[in-house]
């Protein structure tokens, strides 16, 4: 029998549309533009863990289901829009769990000007307003990346039965932050700079921030790479490691990396994962809760 | 050779695991935002009922096991050997103790019993869910002592105990839940 009945509930859809009008009224208080970008883009992120979907559009080709709207959102910025945000549907596949879905909401903005410590408390303060009267917080407590992973003790990674980081920080770490208030960790190493800039104050470290809240990741944070040439250069080690692991190699988006030639403004920027938020205000388990079908 | 990817794991799948058959029992996705995504399963061994943890990399490929549930007719035990015969092309199959051994005191000549094949042969067995059986042996019932409460065992036909009522008789068949091993009431009469 076909299970055509939505998989959350009324208050639930009411919660989600409650938390999607808080946001919009945070960014217009603080005159942030809500900026659209295509969903249809040419290239899909190199990044050897996310996995595009594509589809073929008549008369232009193939193009891929944004992953994420990062890379026009920078063009904006290197066009001069200035602050700018977006809740957009983005798509990933093989990305299905209790947490996971292959289609889901994020929260992207940029702030112009700005560093990864000043946009992390703004995430602080957005996710507090958004949470007002639907969950209780205590303090924010901030974490450097190794003190997290510190939080695994040897027997639960011996229980792993796999020493990897980044199972260790997802199985175990993971659901040990932010219990009680918002739970940030920064100082993640160079290796896992992904988008970010490294810290010129010390390189070994990447601008890099992620919020955790009940124990769910819920946000990744950068201070901006703006070289031109340090992205391309990541963007072809990234393609290097999906040779290596036989995944295919992904064109390069070309024009991202000729705006940041033109010259994106100094900025920070953050995702969010908006499905998971409704669902810590919720204070449910599973994404099922608060997506009106469940994929 | 038949194999799964991670991507298609759920609940229910039956996998090789170092040359023994597993069913997934929970299967977790686990990935951080920047990083490698997996899949953290629990599974049970289905030759001896242990349940393990197991954590594969995302698109993994695990062996498939050709493990099916079937519908049989139990038919009869030589003392080694307990036969079961598929209803519908009459096919015999022969199961050693090790498989039957959980379902034994509920097994009655002719009911349908669902029968787990693994590469052909039978795994294990599970009695019907629901089992009419005759008393055996059980105190004289107490008359005038209705349904309230008291009740005392009762050995069954095939050997299995059960609590029934006190006003039950040896000589009634009665209705049992195999899987818990409750007394549901009198069968009715044919």
């Amino acid at each position: 029998m076909s299970n055509w009945r939505p998989s959350a509930t009324r208050p639930a859809l009411e919660l989600r549309a409650d938390c999607a009008a808080r946001i919009r009224a945070y960014f217009a208080a603080q005159g942030v533009l809500e900026v659209e970008t295509p969903m249809l883009s040419v290239s899909a992120p190199t990044d050897p863990h996310i996995h595009g979907l594509a589809t073929e559009v008549t008369g232009i080709g193939r193009r891929w289901l944004h992953s994420s709207p990062e890379y026009p959102m920078k063009r904006l910025l290197a066009a001069g829009m200035g602050d700018c945000f977006q809740l957009a549907r983005v798509f990933r596949d093989e990305e299905r769990g209790r947490l996971h879905s292959p289609e889901f909401t994020m929260l992207e903005w940029y702030r112009v000007g700005w560093d990864d410590h000043r946009l992390m408390r703004e995430v602080d303060v957005l996710i507090r307003s958004v949470l007002e009267g639907h969950r209780s917080l205590g303090e924010t407590v901030t974490l450097r990346y190794d003190e997290a992973l510190a939080l695994a003790s040897d027997e639960e990674i011996a229980a792993l039965g796999r020493d990897d980081e980044d199972l260790i920080m997802a199985a175990i770490v993971t659901p040990k932050l932010g219990l009680d208030g918002p739970c940030f960790v920064t100082d993640y190493p160079a290796g896992q700079a992904a988008l970010a800039r490294l810290r010129e104050d010390d390189p070994r470290y990447a601008g890099r921030f992620e919020a955790f809240l009940g124990g769910i990741e819920l946000a990744n944070g950068y201070h901006e790479l703006a070289s031109a040439t340090e992205q391309r250069r990541r963007f072809e080690q990234d393609n290097r490691v999906r040779e290596a692991a036989g995944r295919p190699t992904m064109p390069l988006d070309e024009d991202l990396l000729a705006a940041l030639e033109y010259g994106m403004p100094e900025c920070a920027g953050v995702a969010l994962g908006f499905d998971r938020l409704v669902l810590l205000a919720l204070g449910g388990d599973d994404l099922r809760d608060v997506l009106s079908f469940a994929p | 050779m038949a194999t799964y990817s991670t991507n298609e794991f759920r609940s229910g799948l039956k996998l090789m695991l170092d040359g023994d058959p597993y069913a997934i029992i929970d299967n977790e996705f686990v990935k951080p935002g920047k990083g490698q995504a997996f899949n953290r399963v629990k599974m049970r061994n289905l030759k001896n009922g242990r349940v393990l943890e197991k954590t594969f990399k995302s698109n993994e490929s695990v062996e498939a096991a050709d493990v099916v549930d079937t519908d049989m007719q139990y038919l009869y035990t030589d003392g080694e050997f307990w036969h079961f015969m598929k209803p519908d092309n009459f096919e015999q199959y022969t199961a050693e103790r090790p498989s039957v051994e959980d379902a034994i005191k509920w097994l009655k000549e002719n009911d349908i019993c669902t029968v787990t094949l693994w590469n052909n042969a039978p795994l294990s067995v599970s009695p019907p869910n629901h089992v009419a059986l005759k008393i055996i042996e059980t105190d004289p019932g107490v008359r005038g002592d209705t349904s309230s409460g008291g009740n005392k065992p009762a050995k069954l036909e095939t050997g299995a105990v059960v609590r029934v009522p006190l006003f039950v008789d040896q000589g009634e068949i009665v209705r049992v839940d195999t899987r818990t091993g409750e007394y549901l009431g009198r069968a009715a009469k044919d």
